[in-house]
């Protein structure tokens, strides 16, 4: 169990269309939410709501950055694009 | 302004569906091991029938449990187990399971490497016989080695190999490591804990405050090893282990025995800390959200003894399973405080004698101690 991931190669590109990796189920808890994903048997934890929400919207929008605009608006991104990142290093996002 | 909440903080608190949650099948068991959490030997008559057990996994499908770690006992020797097996895996519950190993043939190693969602515990506890069969019976070392072989040969994949560490074999563990790596597995080593048959065993068993330090140590110089979120007791020593490091009991930990008692933890099989079981209405999850007893368990806890500890918040006053039965108060030092906090309090009068499990499945006349 842990949060973090295996270091990327490639930075993570906020301007590209991403999702929810369809091998990951999350469970909302009021911290945020729980991430399993079923390929690599790991837990990863959602630190907030606000999190969870762009991750469930990522699918409708096409860049990371119109997701986290949508959602918590646009001076926010530094924040998000990093969690998104970390997400991505875990195998919680796939591109599209 | 009060902090921001950690995560611990917020686990703490409890979740909404646990994210260890354990599963003891059956209280059976082909071997007597001397330091058996479950004191498992003989079946319970009131064992759960393969249609309740089904509902359970049920259950955790509507709660959005991911995986479940079933134990006993031997899980493998109820008949409905690979019907189980299925059931969950199929439902989308990844199943963790711990075996002796004894049943894991070269046919069921083949049965087990076509299943998805699956990981596999073979228990060891010496790396070699002699050690190892102290623990855990003659006859067992030869058995996990042949699962191992047998799991290796039908190509299942990264199986793990749990250990719990003793005075015995923590000096073993450079060994256990090139034994996980000749078969590539990966090595799981856990800290015991006075629960079960180890209420009577833990004074012969349990590692010296210097084998704890040469053991955090090594953990510290091989973090890949998975070590279950058990040795949080030890981060008073220096930069913590990886993991929740927090006792999750009735907050992110819980156990469903076999006859459907849902416990605080797979460690405290005693009536101070059965919440409620899974025949009744509400199911688990009425349990898990609201008995009273893991509602209480979520409220801020006392650190006790504990509270003017420099290392209180790395090592949370340690586990609360080995507190109890070694009889010391909830609310302070582990018995195996790194500073020896909890040796202190042993040796005074102030600890409760004689907490032992409330369910004892040991068969009538297995080994005892005394004569092994
Ligand atoms: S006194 Fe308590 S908090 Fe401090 S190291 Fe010992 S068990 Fe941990
Ligand atoms: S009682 Fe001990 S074994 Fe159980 S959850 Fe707490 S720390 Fe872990």
């Amino acid at each position: 169990m842990t949060t973090s991931g295996v270091l990327a190669q490639e930075p993570f590109d906020a301007s590209a269309p991403w999702r929810l990796s369809p091998q990951v189920a999350l469970r909302d808890e009021a911290f945020g939410a729980l991430a399993y994903h079923y390929g690599n048997r790991r837990l990863i934890f959602l630190k907030s709501k606000e999190v969870l929400e762009v991750v469930r919207q990522l699918e409708h929008y096409d860049s990371a950055d119109a997701a986290i605009d949508a959602v918590v608006g646009e001076a926010r991104r530094p924040a998000y694009r990093r969690a998104l990142a970390s997400l991505e290093r875990s195998e919680v996002l796939v591109a599209r | 302004m009060p902090a921001e909440p950690t995560l611990r903080d917020r686990f703490k608190e409890g979740l909404d569906a646990p994210i260890c949650l354990t599963w003891e099948l059956t209280y059976a068991c082909n071997l007597a091991c001397i330091h058996c959490l479950s004191s498992s030997g003989r079946r319970d008559p009131r064992e759960l029938d393969t249609a309740e057990a089904k509902r359970i996994i049920d259950e955790m499908v509507e709660m959005s449990v991911f995986y479940v770690n079933i134990g006993g006992g031997e899980p493998m020797v109820r008949t409905d187990f690979f019907e189980l097996l299925e059931y969950a895996t199929e439902n989308n519950v990844g199943v963790k399971f711990s075996t002796n190993g004894t049943r894991i043939t070269r046919a069921n190693a083949e049965v087990l490497a076509a299943m998805g969602y699956l990981d596999i515990q073979i228990s060891l506890d010496g790396a070699d016989r002699v050690t190892n069969d102290a623990v855990r019976g003659e006859g067992s070392y030869d058995a996990a080695l042949g699962a191992m072989e047998h799991l290796s040969a039908a190509g299942f994949g990264p199986f793990k190999i749990s250990v719990v560490i003793t005075r015995q074999n923590v000096t073993q563990l450079d060994e256990f490591q090139a034994l996980a790596d000749r078969f590539g597995a990966e090595l799981r080593l856990t800290r015991l804990r006075p629960s079960g048959r180890g209420v009577d065993s833990w004074d012969l068993l349990h590692p010296t405050t210097a084998q704890q330090r040469d053991l955090y140590q090594w953990l510290m110089a091989h973090p890949m090893t998975l070590t279950g979120d058990s040795f949080f007791h030890l981060n008073a020593l220096g930069d913590p282990i990886d993991g929740l490091n927090l006792c999750g009991a009735g907050r992110v930990v819980c156990l469903i025995d076999p006859i459907g008692d849902v416990y605080a933890c797979p460690f405290v099989i005693h009536d101070q800390f059965l919440a409620g079981n899974v025949r009744n209405e509400g199911g688990f999850a009425q349990v898990w959200r609201h008995s009273p007893l893991f509602t209480e368990l979520r409220q801020p806890q006392s650190a006790g003894a504990c509270a003017s500890c420099g290392s209180y918040d790395a090592c949370q006053g340690g586990c609360m399973a080995a507190k109890f039965f070694t009889g010391l108060p909830l609310d302070g030092p582990d018995p195996e405080c790194v500073y020896g906090h909890g040796e202190t309090a042993l040796a005074s009068q102030k600890v409760v004698l004689g907490r032992r499990p409330s369910a004892d499945h040991s068969k009538p006349g297995a080994i005892s101690l005394a004569t092994r």
